[in-house]
């Protein structure tokens, strides 16, 4: 496999572009894997990627129904932060966000990981308390936050609405600076092209149909493209986690799949540097510029269960209603695409990564808004998990009895209820 | 959009109605043991297919309503009221 370098891309410039090879092979599957990981989405890749990388093991497998990076890969707003307090959750997404900061160097392929600030709007002084103790929370377990106050907002991002009759008013802002967005294709595709490389099987259009069990094990997967036998098996289907659960023979798992919308306008000229943030009352919203020009942003979900991947019109209402309130300078911009990706929401907003009443079934599931930023890491410790068979301490709680023993990681507060925990 | 048909108040938008969640789950008696809480509260069926959820007619009749409809095509298929006493009304009327 040709390295990407300076001197490559020199190189292959002066002839035409000719001579790149195919970044990944497309391998029919073998009888029989050590490690089969299903769902080739962002998780997947990553987990097979550290398996082979840092576990050293071979003979490892990524099953996708459609094709790899299909589902939520390339369903979301691209952006990394790590701005989480509950403990638990602290050290899991500054873990992530520290192999985000040198993810193109070790996957050899740039994903476009633009640090450029992440800010959250504040409205109240309530707001600007929470905030601060959540941001000193972070500054004091190794990661980075400020406060900003209104000068210094409106120095850094003079577009908001700052006017006497703004309908939310802004009185400052919570920033991470360290955070920012990525390019999501290419965090599939390099992630993909890394694992390939240290030999792992990606099978693309190879839908799980059914397990085949024995002794309390899973013997092999029934797939669309036959049955392919495995020593040990992941699941990392977001979305999809309970369909894949109950083919496993399960019942209930706590979570349910919502869909979340994102959205992008026509491009426009560099506007926004950073990822601006804003959540008051009933509202929720996000936005970035991409580095193609268009803005990218994002609200709630559409508030009712849903396995298809096609939003609704009232959430399209209340984003722009949001977009509106913070940024009227939008109010002319049209809108270029909308998507919608299925979610698995989990009953206190966290995730899971852990073992699972079968022996040899490991379970990656519950993302909920969080599966972009947390990949890396995601895949980092359901490697981990899979090779040492024990959860990493930093995992000890995404497991499925933590609701029994009442160790909820309940970032927001809001509830056993799946839907409120955007 | 979807257009629930609500018992009381006729067709109307879902954005008119706020969204409970599963409508199959019974809740044990106070004093059962935690593991039935713990189904009850939290573990999910999750159907992918026709399913039972409610949901309240908020800004309009605001009665809680037990819909049947398909979590994958979004087919309502049938829609009552969550209260059996008000279902009971209902049938009483027709």
């Amino acid at each position: 496999m040709t390295r990407f370098s300076a001197w490559n891309v020199f190189k292959y410039g002066l002839a035409g572009q000719m001579g790149w090879q195919r970044q990944w092979r497309d391998p029919e599957p073998k009888p029989e894997y050590d490690v089969v990981i299903v769902g080739a989405g962002l998780h997947g890749l990553a987990t097979a990627c550290y398996l082979a990388k840092n576990h050293g093991l071979k003979n490892i497998a990524v099953l996708e129904k459609g094709w790899l990076g299909s589902g939520n890969a390339g369903r979301n707003t691209t952006i990394v932060r790590s701005n989480y307090m509950m403990p638990g959750n602290r050290e899991f997404y500054e873990h992530a966000l520290k192999l985000w900061e040198n993810l193109s160097h070790d996957l050899n392929y740039n994903v476009m990981f633009s640090q450029r600030a992440h800010i959250s709007l504040l409205h109240s002084p309530a707001a600007k308390d929470a905030a601060a103790r959540r941001y000193n929370t972070m500054r004091l377990t190794g990661s980075d936050g400020e406060l900003w106050d209104l000068e210094t907002l409106k120095r850094n991002v003079p577009l908001l609405d700052y006017s006497q009759g703004a309908r939310f008013p802004i009185i400052g802002a919570a920033v991470q600076k360290r955070a920012g967005t990525a390019r999501h294709d290419a965090v599939a595709w390099g992630y993909a092209r890394a694992a390939d490389q240290l030999g792992v099987d990606i099978i693309q259009n190879c839908e799980v149909t059914s397990t085949t069990r024995k002794n309390g094990q899973i013997v092999s997967l029934e797939t669309s493209r036959g049955s392919i036998g495995a020593k040990k098996v992941g699941f990392a289907v977001s979305g999809n986690s309970s369909r894949l659960w109950n083919m496993a023979g399960f019942q209930t798992l706590p979570i349910e799949s919502h869909k979340l919308q994102a959205f992008v306008t026509e491009p426009l000229k560099p506007m926004l540097d950073q990822v601006v943030v804003f959540g008051v009352g009933g509202a929720h919203f996000y936005i970035s510029q991409s580095n193609k020009g268009g803005m990218v942003f994002g609200g709630d979900l559409d508030w009712y269960k849903s396995y298809a991947q096609r939003g609704n019109l009232p959430i399209i209402q209340d984003v722009a209603e949001c977009a509106m309130s913070i940024l009227p300078c939008l109010g002319r911009v049209r809108l270029l695409r909308h998507w919608s990706g299925v979610v698995d929401m989990s009953m206190d907003g966290s995730p899971f990564i852990c073992k699972t009443p079968l022996d040899n079934l490991y379970l990656n599931a519950g993302w909920n808004y969080g599966g972009f930023k947390a990949s890396p890491a995601s895949g980092w410790y359901f490697a981990d998990l899979i090779a040492n068979d024990r959860p990493h301490p930093i995992i000890a709680n995404y497991n499925l009895n933590r609701f029994e023993r009442g160790v909820n990681i309940d970032e927001r507060g809001a509830g056993p209820d799946p839907k409120l925990h955007g | 959009m979807l257009r629930i048909p609500c018992p009381f108040c006729g067709e109307r938008d879902h954005s008119e109605f706020s969204y409970g969640g599963d409508g199959s789950i019974k809740y044990p008696p106070l004093d059962a043991p935690i593991g039935e809480w713990h189904e009850a509260v939290f573990q999910r069926k999750n159907i992918r297919g026709m399913q039972f959820e409610t949901w309240q007619h908020l800004n309009g009749c605001r009665m809680w309503l037990i819909v049947e409809r398909d979590t994958m095509s979004h087919e309502i298929r049938s829609v009552r009221p969550a209260h059996p006493g008000m279902a009971k009304a209902l049938e009483g009327e027709t």
